[in-house]
């Protein structure tokens, strides 16, 4: 379980996770590295196991198989896809983002570079879905973070808001000098913003930089009919082909797609 | 005013200030089935005081706190997502408790006090327990504050923070256990939860912090039961339900005010 293998840069390092519920495959050797200021999003289809990884990395849950290597006493900013805070828990903005134990210069920082300061006095449960995502950010980056961990963080924002909110998570990389791990369900949005993409359905289909993955037969078989046709629910029939293989991972070649 | 009034005054406003910020944890993390749960099973707790004849509100801490401990434990486990297991471990273990007081039905036992409060046989030495206990628990809450806030806000973000949730659950549910074996004797089991839920929830309506929240639901409990005493001493009714009635009056009064936030 030593770190003696993978170089020194990594802040995070993924090696052959696994993953399963009661005999379910959720993911199945799944490895990636990160290391500090890349920006490295995952993509793809509903019950890809996106989320699990994610909390897989972040610790809430435990892999079945495999291993993963934080830096030593990297902290984590997190944006969780939503937030459990029950509406009869009364809490302004401002008092949510002073519980993540930072000072108030920072929170205020925070909301400045998300220009969401004049929300500070309100209600949370008040926001809107757009609005909400923007605070939890804010929340995530006030701890000035080595590792940021976004999962769907614009959930509930419109399609020119992404845009500039993509913008911003990517200028917060040298803003605070940190790693970006994002899950997203468009590349189109973050292509111009992530410096490598995996396409994830179980196991790695195709990682690389965003160009090539988007031209990649494996994620045009995931997404790029989906997009033609827009037809909502793409079902993806290669999984049993992939796990023959053993180490299916990367499917240039070799991989029987028909 | 009788002795027995004022006892039973000072322990059941004592309860309701610590009610008030344990109840509003009770509804912020959606726990009043925890709660229920909870308070059943200290029914076991006095069939095992009797048991081993040892006194029976430790008897109702140990086993409510036992429960507690399983009840996180088997929730990490994911094995208990759903109202429907908390509901078949709640009333089995409210009919195995039943069962077991039953079982020493000597003239001791009063199942009927344990069920729905026995108010106004409180004694001095009583009264000095529970504020002891009582101090206790407000100086955990107070010392525990700002991570157990966090832990009702999200129970990820609180662990990616680093707070130690498994160890703030089983904390949170060892103070409502303490608390839950202290209000038997006001309220008893069957209406615990009520004196929990009710105050915090009509606080709700009057909060725009945590905190504020916490101490209305106080004041309001306090409230509930000066009331629920007096129409008991005033009708001669019984003092339990009589304070959970005080506590439904002014949510229902509160009901009609406007939500502040």
């Amino acid at each position: 379980m030593g770190n003696t293998q993978q170089d020194g840069n990594a802040l995070l390092s993924v090696n052959k996770l696994g993953f399963a519920v009661q005999g379910k495959t959720i993911l199945d050797n799944v490895s990636l590295e990160l290391s500090r200021k890349e920006i490295l999003t995952i993509i793809g289809p509903n019950g890809a196991g996106k989320s699990t990884l994610v909390k897989l990395v972040l610790g809430l849950l435990a892999p079945t198989s495999g291993n993963i290597n934080r830096q030593n006493k990297i902290s984590i900013g997190y944006v969780p896809q939503r937030l459990s805070l029950d509406s009869t828990l009364p809490m302004k903005v401002s008092r949510f983002l002073s519980l993540a134990q930072v000072d108030k210069a920072a929170c205020y920082e925070a909301l400045d570079f998300l220009h969401i300061r004049h929300l500070a006095g309100q209600q949370i449960h008040k926001l809107s879905g757009g609005e909400l995502q923007r605070v939890l950010l804010a929340r995530a980056i006030a701890r000035k973070p080595d590792l940021l961990v976004l999962d769907e963080p614009l959930q509930g924002v419109d399609v020119n808001g992404q845009i500039e909110l993509y913008r911003l998570i990517a200028s917060m990389r040298d803003h605070l000098d940190c790693a970006i791990l994002m899950v997203s369900h468009d590349l189109h949005l973050v292509m111009a913003q992530t410096d490598s993409v995996i396409c994830l359905n179980q196991h790695v289909c195709c990682h690389g930089q965003p160009e090539s993955v988007s031209q990649h037969p494996e994620y045009l078989k995931l997404f790029g009919q989906q997009a033609v046709d827009e037809i909502a629910v793409y079902q993806h029939h290669h999984d049993h082909h992939h796990n023959l293989h053993g180490e299916a991972v990367n499917c240039d070649e070799g991989c029987n797609h028909g | 005013m009788a002795n027995f009034l004022l006892y039973a005054l000072a322990v059941g406003i004592g309860i309701a200030l610590i009610a008030g910020p344990l109840g509003a944890f009770a509804v912020w993390r959606r726990m009043s089935y925890f709660g229920d749960t909870l308070a059943h099973s200290a029914l076991i707790g006095v069939a095992l005081g009797l048991f081993l004849e040892i006194n029976i509100t430790l008897a109702i801490v140990i086993s409510c706190g036992l429960i507690a401990v399983l009840l996180v434990l088997m929730e990490k486990k994911n094995s208990l997502s759903t109202d429907t297991l908390l509901g078949v471990l709640s009333h089995g273990s409210l009919a195995l408790g039943l069962v077991c007081v039953s079982l020493y039905s000597d003239t001791r036992v009063n199942l009927y006090g344990y069920l729905f409060g026995d108010f106004l046989t409180v004694t001095l030495q009583e009264v000095i327990v529970i504020y002891i206990a009582i101090a206790a628990i407000a100086i955990v809450l107070i010392a525990l504050w700002k991570p157990l806030l966090m832990l009702a806000v999200d129970e990820g973000l609180a662990f990616v923070e680093g707070h130690n949730v498994t160890r703030l659950k089983i904390i949170l549910m060892l103070m409502m256990a303490c608390l839950i074996a202290l209000a038997m004797k006001i309220v008893g089991v069957m209406l615990i939860t009520a004196l929990l839920i009710i105050p915090a929830a009509t606080a709700r309506r009057f909060s725009t912090s945590p905190e504020a929240m916490a101490v209305i639901a106080s004041c309001i409990g306090v409230v509930s039961v000066s009331l629920g005493l007096y129409g008991s001493y005033l009708w001669d009714i019984p003092a339990g339900p009589s304070v959970v009635l005080g506590a439904l009056g002014i949510f229902c009064v509160g009901a009609v005010a406007p939500q502040k936030a």
